[in-house]
């Protein structure tokens, strides 16, 4: 254990591209690797995605695992779970790190396990403190937070998406890609994808949009919704929703905002007939400016939001729908 | 076989109290317990109990015990799952317990399910709503060496495999796993079910066993403050910086006003 080094990021792909959390995971990492002179390292995993660790690279890994595998190429636990455990043994991580993503989520705690360590999940923050690792997460839905240390090693955490920076891409940056082979057997993998569902979200996606609108029980209904649609039309943002909404089938599963839903930060977030329970808020804490329209005045939100207007949202929306775009022209 | 479900609950202090009554004792490193909140059933737990049932609902035989690690108090959750439908319960309690964390939660609760033995699904939410961490479930799985499918919107039991469908950010996948297997449940499953007057009174007619660190055959050492993993270095609540400006008017069009002008002003918009 005493002789494990360095800062290994799991990354993720997206599409053809590396996905832009594990951007944001490795500037993390970088950051730590500058205060303990460790190196950076990546896994990479997948099928023909060999051609993106020179982005790896770019982003801020010293050496990219790269573990190229037809059985790899749809994420399994098992499969996932296996590979690693062979970029681990030659890696020799002092720290991993992934993102707090469907796979981080899944992945990361059964990969601690197995290594003989557990994880800090979530995490808003990791640092060295007297050549420890520490990590801040939230929790108590928000409310507080926890700052945790590791009794073993490897350190395992899962990063927020948009709470750490990328480092600015250098394609200038050196580094060295090493093949590991999985060894992976397909019958020891046992679980399966047999189908995929992708839930087509209309327009610009929640996490990239730069203006959210948001809207909770406050609403009232599915119809109330379309004054929000119709501002975030106009600012050229999305609709959110909180998990009442969604639960109570106004919006889509895909637009919720919380601690177990979409986590956003845009330069403006309308919270508009929602109360501001620390889950929700968990969601969207993370915006430039939070502006809450509520009736209830005692309505929490309002300790969280930068701008207010205290009224049925009903009475204040044509008039603001009006100014926004006037705004805009 | 009568398939055999387990289903693991905590009891929590209650997420929808006002956030005013929530609490952080710096000094204990722990929330204070506030007065008027009510303990709960974790809210992704009662799911995992409700999914337990939806199963029952279609394999009549089927049994379902809960397994339950906490104070005495926690026997609350478990009558409570218990009127919704379950068939038994074990209640894990033991002062070395105290203090631990996610993987000495796994190890117990994993240390109780092999001794109640036999069984096919392990049911649990994907997080508590106190810690938030979503480790738990998948860990038990990995002690148990077990498959494991988490984020369950449905789960469902066919020739010996359990098929689930799993939220993704984006959409879901079906997920087929052989059992034994460890599932995990989301709030996108649905609303749990509440149990009627007679099922309450039923419920206090379930035997619930009582475990301690010794019936599981495990020692302090591993469990609680002295078996964690992760050590505690600080709890804290954060302090918010906004002040919320609030828009002043005569009428709703002029308060919305107002906003539109101080969001130009600050060139927001």
């Amino acid at each position: 254990m005493s002789n494990s080094s360095g800062i290994l990021v799991i990354a993720e792909v997206s599409g053809n591209a590396v996905a832009s959390i594990s951007t944001e995971v490795l500037g993390a990492a970088r950051r730590l690797a500058d205060q303990t002179g460790q190196p950076v390292q990546a896994a990479l995993l997948g099928s023909g995605v060999e051609g993106l660790a020179k982005d790896l690279i770019a982003f801020g890994a010293d050496q990219v695992y790269v573990v190229d595998d037809p059985l790899l190429a749809k994420y399994s636990t098992d499969g996932y779970l296996a590979a690693l455990e062979k970029v681990n043994a030659q890696a020799s991580p002092a720290v991993i790190l992934a993102g707090q993503t469907d796979m981080g989520r899944d992945l990361i705690p059964r990969l601690a396990f197995r290594l003989g360590s557990s994880a800090a999940m979530d995490c808003l923050s990791v640092t060295a403190q007297d050549g420890k690792l520490v990590a801040e997460r939230p929790c108590y839905g928000g409310n507080a937070r926890a700052v945790n240390s590791f009794k073993m090693s490897p350190a395992v955490a899962t990063i927020r998406s948009k709470a750490q920076d990328p480092l600015e891409r250098n394609d200038s940056r050196q580094g060295q890609v090493v093949k590991v082979d999985a060894g992976l057997d397909a019958a020891a993998i046992r679980d399966k994808v047999t189908a995929h569902q992708e839930v087509a979200e209309e327009g610009i996606r929640l996490e990239d949009a730069e203006v959210v609108v948001a809207g909770g029980r406050g609403i009232g209904s599915a119809e109330g919704f379309a004054a929000l649609e119709e501002l975030a039309k106009a600012l050229g943002g999305a609709v959110g929703a909180t998990r009442a909404a969604c639960d109570s089938g106004w919006r889509p599963v895909a637009e919720q905002i919380g601690l177990t839903g979409k986590i956003v930060g845009p330069t403006l977030y309308f919270a508009i007939g929602l109360s501001g329970s620390s889950q929700h808020m968990a969601g969207c804490s993370g915006s430039k400016n939070i502006i809450a329209i509520n009736k209830d005045p005692e309505a929490i939100v309002f300790k969280a939001s930068r701008f207010g207007i205290v009224e049925d949202y009903k009475k204040v929306m044509p008039a603001l729908l009006e100014a926004c775009k006037k705004l805009k022209a | 076989m009568p398939l055999h479900i387990i289903a693991c609950v905590k009891q929590v202090p209650d997420p929808e109290a006002p956030a005013s009554a929530f609490k952080v004792d710096e000094a204990a490193k722990k929330v204070t317990p506030a007065a008027g909140v009510a303990s709960v059933v974790s809210q992704f737990d009662a799911l995992a109990v409700e999914a337990a049932l939806r199963v029952k609902d279609v394999a009549s035989d089927a049994k379902i015990t809960i397994v339950s690690m906490g104070p005495a108090a926690a026997r609350d959750a478990i009558k409570h799952s218990l009127a919704m439908g379950a068939d038994e319960g074990v209640l894990l309690t033991d002062n070395a317990f105290e203090n631990g964390d996610s993987y000495t939660t796994a190890l117990v609760l994993s240390k109780a399910i092999q001794k109640i033995g036999d069984f096919d699904l392990l049911l649990f939410g994907r997080q508590a709503t106190d810690w938030d961490a979503g480790v738990v479930g998948s860990g038990v799985a990995e002690i148990l060496g077990l498959p494991s499918v988490s984020i369950a919107k449905a789960v469902a039991v066919q020739d010996g495999k359990v098929v689930v469908e799993r939220v993704l950010m984006e959409g879901y996948d079906t997920v087929e796993a052989p059992l034994p297997c460890a599932v995990t449940i989301s709030n996108e499953l649905g609303e749990p079910r509440y149990p009627k007057l007679q099922q309450i009174m039923q419920a206090a007619r379930k035997q619930v066993s009582v475990w301690s660190a010794a019936d599981l055959g495990l020692d302090a050492s591993q469990v609680g403050a002295q078996g964690v993993r992760l050590n505690l270095e600080r709890l804290y609540q954060p302090v918010s910086e906004v002040e919320c400006e609030v828009m002043e008017g005569e009428t709703p069009d002029e308060k919305a006003q107002k906003l539109a002008q101080r969001l130009r002003e600050e060139k927001i918009i």
